[in-house]
């Protein structure tokens, strides 16, 4: 029998967690989104999802193949593609709920191509980004071509989004908004079908309720004092079924890279995503305001990070930093 | 009420489902007995020894090397072969004493008593001292350094470690229920030391026949509980123990006297026990074998200085060609190049594992997501602390509470990339330690 072991520090066992089986949980989770979209807005979505998709992963693949790496001994090597991570295919569908049904093909590949290279390879790739690939890209896109962005009108809904009409002083169906049937981006518009996602991430242990719940709390009491109407249940549901807040609080202020990693941080991050989005959406021009608030809540996690830092066990706060 | 526990913590498939049942059988040693001069946190001992003189069993071999050391005794009689580095688990070459078996067991005539009343604290801590006697959990730190605190009357509990929280291991939960007069009787010792403390008996719930035994037994002591704690690795860590038993915290500069505490493990109370009663010194003790690439897993009394590979014909041999053997448990224990490394005091088990984890995956970057902080027993961020390891980035790991880390492997173990955190943490640790003593 050979005498020769494999040796290597402690621990030697690994838990079963690895980072593509938790980007497939997301992925799963987003299918009844995605599924209602396509449901929802015709065929045209599915191949807005595939299109967005297939640019996001193509670009990782693409810029993983040229990558020359050197290590610290002088050696290079080639470094290997990283899109079998799977993040590539979250940020893609990501970035495709997050667009309206009518948007040109042409738009939506180059905002896969922009949330890739530009927010996220550039900055080292996956773990490396200071910003949501797939809302940064969404913000992208907003700037750039706004009329595309904000057409809303296709075959299915004509006329304002509810959020939009809720700004001007309409009446909106609450429960049309729970179960999704009006016009909007291809994954906002069901909270049914976002919430079905969301329990699935908790219930798998990949999200936890900190940084949703402390924002959409917060969210629903900035409304509720600012928003004009009192407390007005119909408004408030409106409000927080309406527009990109259930998709953004589940599914992107969550995201691992870009929100703080303290625990306390995380609740600290959720507040202020919360008070920026009602300000957003009560004082701002525009009826949405969550993904503006999710990339500058992201802008602010290394300070928040700083700021709660925890106290290692057994050491009191505000002790000595450090050991004599 | 609440369960007794702490915050983090992880829940490994614990195994221990493999050995738990088996009854604790004798090692009959092979030839040649191995007794490193250190085995044990401190000065490395001092042999008294020399080649071709003869030596039986319970004989004192090696010397302590000053107040943190320990005696070494021979645990078998036989022929001192030599005096030559050999490896140990940990991977290190230790100078030690060979000594030939001559198979005869020829002791030195050990003198037993019947009560330890009416024996003050320096007889008592004098035998402990004298019969060798260091943690056997694992760190093998003296235990009479350990009961001899500054301000002996201001320790008010007396723990004893029956947590046992490392995956795989059944070798305490065994002697807890063969031989829980000598662990309890051990326990009364030591009290005696500490005449103002309480004794705990600290046990995880995933043994609830040891803790239905022990409650009996210790009814009508009215100096002694027990207490169940939640099933959740590393329970049995010092700081983790002592939090879930007194809701009191320590940290890694501090001891456990400091919050009136000592803390000692199941099989190191049944030593003692050994040592005052029976006048035994430190000879054997209880070494799990086990792992799905062992043949028949079960518990053995095994004597000091016995080949492993005598060991594991005991346990009938490997089954197939196993990947990974590891002295101790999988979360803290050491891996080992091959079998021929002797058992010592510190040595709780011999893990076979048919697939290493380890080298089947491949560390990935991370991804921030939270696990290890959620994990860490210590609340510290280690995926932070890994990545100022690897810049050596001293001050920033220090100022991030670094040094509290107690290697306890969660970390490593919940990442989902796969990331070498306690690994990067642990090696940073030693260098910063090193470089603190050098000045």
């Amino acid at each position: 029998m050979s005498e020769f072991y494999k040796v290597s520090s402690n621990p030697h066992v690994r838990s079963r967690a690895a980072t593509n089986g938790l980007m497939l949980a997301v992925i799963v989770a987003l299918m009844p989104a995605a599924g209602f979209g396509i449901y929802n807005f015709g065929p045209r979505a599915l191949t807005v999802i595939l299109v967005t998709i297939a640019s996001t992963v193509l670009t990782e693949f693409l810029f993983g193949i040229y990558k020359w790496k050197v290590k610290r001994d002088g050696k290079g090597f080639w470094q290997r593609t990283t899109v079998t991570d799977l993040s590539a295919v979250v940020t893609g569908l990501l970035l495709a709920l997050n667009l309206p049904v009518t948007m040109p093909l042409w738009m939506a590949a180059l905002g896969g191509v922009f949330a890739i290279l530009v927010v996220k390879m550039l900055f080292g790739g996956l773990g490396q980004n200071f910003m949501n690939p797939a809302l940064a890209a969404r913000c992208f896109l907003l700037i750039s071509f706004p009329s595309a962005m904000m057409a809303f009108d296709c075959d299915a809904y004509t006329g304002a989004t509810p959020l939009a009409a809720l700004k001007a002083g309409e009446q909106v169906n609450v429960l049309d908004m729970f179960l999704g049937h009006t016009g909007g981006t291809i994954g906002e518009t069901s909270a049914l079908a976002l919430l079905i996602g969301a329990c699935l991430l908790i219930l798998l242990g990949v999200i936890d309720l900190r940084i949703p719940g402390s924002y959409i709390v917060t969210f629903g009491l900035f409304v509720t004092l600012f928003g004009g109407h009192g407390f007005d249940p119909a408004y408030l549901a409106a409000q927080l079924f309406g527009g990109g807040l259930l998709l953004g609080a589940f599914f992107m202020a969550t995201d691992y890279v870009t929100r703080p990693i303290t625990i306390r941080g995380q609740y600290v991050f959720g507040i202020f995503l919360g008070l920026l989005t009602g300000i957003f959406r009560v004082f701002g021009s525009g009826a949405e305001g969550v993904s503006y608030a999710i990339i500058l809540g992201n802008l602010l996690v290394p300070l928040i990070e700083k700021w709660t830092m925890p106290v290692a066990f057994g050491h009191r706060k505000g002790g000595r930093r450090h050991e004599k | 009420m609440a369960k007794l526990t702490f915050v983090g913590g992880i829940h490994p498939y614990d195994g221990k489902e493999l050995s738990k049942d088996k009854p604790i059988q004798e090692v009959v040693p092979g030839g040649e007995m191995v007794y490193p001069l250190s085995q044990h946190i401190g000065a490395p001992a001092k042999a008294l020894v020399a080649k071709g003189d003869r030596v039986l069993m319970g004989q004192k071999i090696a010397e302590a090397g000053g107040f943190v050391s320990a005696n070494v005794f021979a645990s078998a009689s036989g022929t001192v072969k030599g005096l030559e580095p050999r490896r140990v688990a940990t991977g290190d070459m230790v100078m030690s004493i060979v000594v030939e078996n001559d198979g005869l067991y020829e002791d030195v005539g050990f003198v037993s008593r019947e009560s330890s009343e009416g024996m003050t604290r320096e007889e008592i801590i004098g035998i402990i001292r004298e019969a060798g006697i260091v943690g056997m959990g694992g760190a093998g730190f003296p235990t009479h350094v350990k009961l001899s605190p500054k301000e002996p009357e201001k320790i008010e509990y007396v723990i004893a470690n029956c947590a046992e929280c490392e995956p795989y291991l059944t070798s305490d939960y065994r002697r807890m229920l063969e031989e829980p007069e000598k662990l309890i009787g051990g326990l009364k010792i030591l009290l005696q030391l500490f005449p103002g403390a309480h004794g705990i008996l600290a046990v995880e719930d995933n043994k609830p026949d040891c803790i239905a035994l022990l409650k009996k037994m210790t009814m009508d002591e009215r100096r002694i509980c027990v207490k169940g704690l939640k099933t959740k690795y590393p329970q049995g860590g010092e700081r983790q123990l002592i939090f879930a038993a007194t809701g009191r915290r320590i940290n890694s500069t501090m001891l456990p006297a400091d919050v009136g505490c000592v803390v000692n493990n199941v099989d190191t109370v049944v030593a003692v026990h050994r040592a005052v009663m029976e006048g035994r010194p430190l000879m054997e003790r209880i070494v799990t074998v086990t792992g799905d690439a062992v043949n028949s897993p079960g518990n053995f009394r095994v004597r000091i200085g016995t080949d492993y590979s005598a060991v594991l014909a005991a346990a009938g041999g490997f089954k197939g060609q196993p990947e990974k053997i590891v002295c101790g448990g999988p979360m803290m224990g050491f891996a080992m190049f091959g079998l021929n490394v002797p058992v010592t005091k510190t040595a709780t088990a011999l893990l076979a594992l048919s697939k290493d984890d380890v080298a089947a995956m491949e560390p990935g970057p991370c991804i921030n997501c939270g696990r290890c902080v959620e994990a860490c027993p210590g609340r510290v961020v280690p995926s932070r602390l890994a990545d100022y390891a690897e810049r050596f980035d001293e001050e920033a790991f220090v100022a991030n509470y670094g040094m509290e880390c107690c290697e306890c492997g969660c970390c490593s173990y919940v990442c989902p990339a796969k990331r070498q955190l306690t690994q990067e943490i642990k090696s940073m640790r030693k260098i910063l330690l090193a470089k603190r003593k050098k000045a």
